[in-house]
């Protein structure tokens, strides 16, 4: 018996969980106890797995006994181990973060309690996906998650929900389509939906058949993961979700997404036939990505601009490919899914804080909320990619991978890349000048509350004088305290911790990174480990 | 590999339909679009499956090869529940829509119209700065110095 041997409980305890939840609808406090536990026994379960699977060993689980490739397999290896346990961080940040903004609010039990078992469900499909070992469990795997997504986001049921879960809902049924339509495509040309299978079956077709399964999947997997031109739907529908559902939204639904081209480009079509097209694919959805956000006035869509813009250095990873690229690919994987969940977080608080997300109502916060205008911060100019974050170290790898041996076309995507991270520091630059640092009274749109506050804080530190430098700052801290839960910001300040510690341990993650592609490019370890010969 | 051609082509139909369907911006019509693109896609999921044979059950008189293939009929079946959940959730989703507008159609997106309508011009950004804030400058232009006024 293997420790590995486990493994399916990624998703088989979320899946109970929910029941439970479900079952004590009417228990809030029951409820909230059930889904923390269950989240918190799976970071520990998945903690043990990545630390089994540390030094690029890969385990795979035969579900039922059955042998591949006749039965279903999961896989544990780096990869897998790897996404599972940033997402269940990140998904349990996020959670205790909504309990506490739900212990606040007082949530009584009604259609809003459906919310915690959603949740796990969301959980379940994505450790599905990327645990599956065959295409058709990866399709399940995404159907759960974009089932338990439906709910999420059209909670309440209010107009403006259902317009954008319309949208959403409507497309993500359109790329499960044609994900259906190439795997049905896949088993009449091969006979077979084993990922280890294909690995050895799919190059004995013919170049033509080739391309068209590995585009038409690459296109399934590009509406998930929001790459342009596939990515219009993002900004439009995640933004008028619940803070919570949007910030669990954008640190894990379109990174599954990534990972499912990760996998098809190293394990299923290694040879790199498309990468031209990716490489301006992914140019495209930076620098068009950025100028969206640079456009917006809502922080919330802004953010959700910068998600799909951030995107393309992951498809440019890919693209270049090599292992220092898919290292480094990985690496900006993770950073990318704490990060952008942080600042959704932020986004949430600073709602929350000033009664609005919309940047032409906004100002003086840097006075009124020290503790927010740090947790906005540090994720902000790690997204920007100011050096020594982990979004700069991200950045170095992905460009100095690709420099490497870069052709013209390489070179001008280099560029866009470059162009794309100075635009979102400018993106983020504006958001901090507006937000925070200009005085309340001179936006567009003043908000008095805010303008009341500011002129409370200045007279206090005025009164307060020499004597008494910090008595402004005091009450700045009393009024923070009084309208942000201590547990949204200690779950916000946890993620933006984790994102430190990505940093500072970015020498052993970033080695670990290398392991993981070279064991993804090398492709032996995934297929024999599989393949009973 | 023998394929049944008259599937495909009943496949082909079904799915431009659908996705021709999917594209309206009234709801119903874009549910039934995704229920014609689910049927599309199951019947070309069974012909994946190559030419007919018995029942998949274990038979120790039949021969192997006399078998149909049974793993496409177990993707269908999983995909036709998979669509009637997701038909179920889209059909609630649009009699909330129409409780709500009374209309079955989608509207545009209130931010991006907010968007489209903006111009270049920032007020914050692009407006002229005013002569008369700085301190380092006298009236007359010359630099002020410590000491001087």
């Amino acid at each position: 018996m293997n420790f590995l041997d486990l493994a399916p409980l990624a998703v088989v305890l979320p899946i109970f969980g929910a029941g439970a939840a479900f079952l004590a609808r009417r228990q809030v406090r029951m409820q909230r106890l059930i889904t923390i536990g269950i989240l918190t026994l799976t970071l520990v379960l998945e903690a043990g797995m990545l630390a089994a699977v540390w030094g690029g060993e890969s385990y795979a689980i035969h579900i039922g006994g059955w042998d591949s490739p006749f039965g279903i397999a999961l896989m544990v290896d780096g990869f897998s181990s790897f996404m599972l346990l940033v997402s269940t961080v990140v998904s349990l940040a996020v959670l205790l973060f909504a309990t506490s903004q739900g212990l606040a609010d007082g949530d009584e039990p009604g259609p809003v309690s459906i919310f915690h078992p959603a949740y796990l469900i969301l959980l379940a499909g994505v450790s599905n996906a990327f645990l599956a070992a065959d295409l058709f469990n990866l399709y399940v795997g995404f159907e759960i998650l974009l089932t338990a997504s439906y709910v999420l986001l059209t909670l309440g049921g209010t107009a403006e929900r259902i317009r954008a879960g319309t949208t959403y809902v409507v497309v993500s049924v359109v790329s499960s389509v044609i994900f259906l339509m190439a795997i049905a495509m896949i088993y009449a040309a091969t006979g077979t939906v084993n990922m280890a299978d294909l690995a050895v079956k799919l190059p004995e077709l013919g170049q033509g058949p080739q391309l068209i399964l590995h585009v038409l999947l690459l296109i399934a997997f590009g509406i998930k993961a929001a790459v342009f031109p596939l990515s219009l739907w993002l900004p439009d529908s995640y933004p008028t979700a619940p803070a919570p559902v949007t910030a669990v939204f954008a640190g894990l639904l379109t990174k599954v997404g990534v990972y499912a081209i990760v996998r098809t480009e190293t394990l299923l079509f290694p040879g790199g036939s498309v990468n031209a097209g990716l490489l301006v694919v992914s140019a495209l959805t930076m620098v068009i990505g950025i100028l969206g956000a640079l456009a917006q006035t809502d922080f919330k869509r802004m953010l959700s601009f910068t998600l799909t813009s951030h995107i393309g250095y992951l498809i440019f990873g890919v693209a270049v490919g090599g292992p220092l690229a898919i290292a480094a690919t990985i690496y900006y994987v993770g950073h990318h899914i704490i990060v952008q969940t942080s600042l959704f977080m932020v986004a949430g608080l600073i709602e929350r804080r000033a009664g609005s997300s919309n940047v032409t109502r906004l100002g003086s916060l840097a006075k009124l909320s020290p503790a927010l205008s740090l947790l906005f911060f540090i994720p902000a100019i790690n997204l920007g990619g100011i050096p020594p974050f982990s979004g700069f170290l991200g950045k170095f790898g992905l460009l100095h991978a690709a420099a490497q041996h870069a052709d013209p076309l390489t070179w001008v995507v280099i560029g866009a890349g470059l162009l794309t991270s100075l635009l979102t520091l400018l993106t983020i630059i504006r958001v901090w000048a507006r937000v925070f640092w200009r005085r309340a009274a001179d936006a567009e749109v003043p908000n008095q509350e805010l303008v009341a506050e500011a002129t409370q804080v200045a007279d206090e530190t005025l009164a307060g004088g020499a004597q008494n430098p910090r008595l402004g700052l005091k009450l700045a801290k009393q009024l923070e305290a009084d309208s942000l839960p201590w547990g949204m910001r200690y779950a916000t300040g946890s993620l933006v911790l984790a994102g430190i510690a990505l940093t500072v341990f970015a020498g052993p993650i970033f080695e670990f990174c290398e392991r993981v592609a070279a064991e993804l490019i090398a492709r032996e370890p995934y297929i024999s480990s599989i393949l009973p010969f | 590999m023998s394929v049944n051609i008259t599937f495909l082509v009943v496949t082909g139909v079904l799915l431009a339909a659908g996705f021709y369907l999917v594209l309206e911006r009234t709801l119903t019509r874009v549910l039934l679009g995704i229920m014609l693109l689910g049927n599309g896609i199951n019947l070309l999921l069974l012909t994946s499956g190559g030419r007919k044979g018995a029942a998949p059950l274990f038979n120790p008189e039949v021969p192997a090869d006399e078998y149909s293939d049974p793993l496409p009929q177990a993707l269908i079946l999983t995909a036709i529940v998979i669509t009637f959940a997701v038909t179920a959730f889209l059909l609630a989703m649009i009699y909330r829509s129409w409780t709500l507008t009374s209309a079955d159609e989608l509207t545009d997106d209130t931010e991006d119209i907010k968007v489209s309508q903006k111009t270049a011009y920032d007020e914050e950004e692009d407006s002229p700065v005013a002569e008369d804030t700085t301190e380092f400058v006298d009236e007359e232009g010359r630099p002020v110095r410590e000491g001087e006024e």
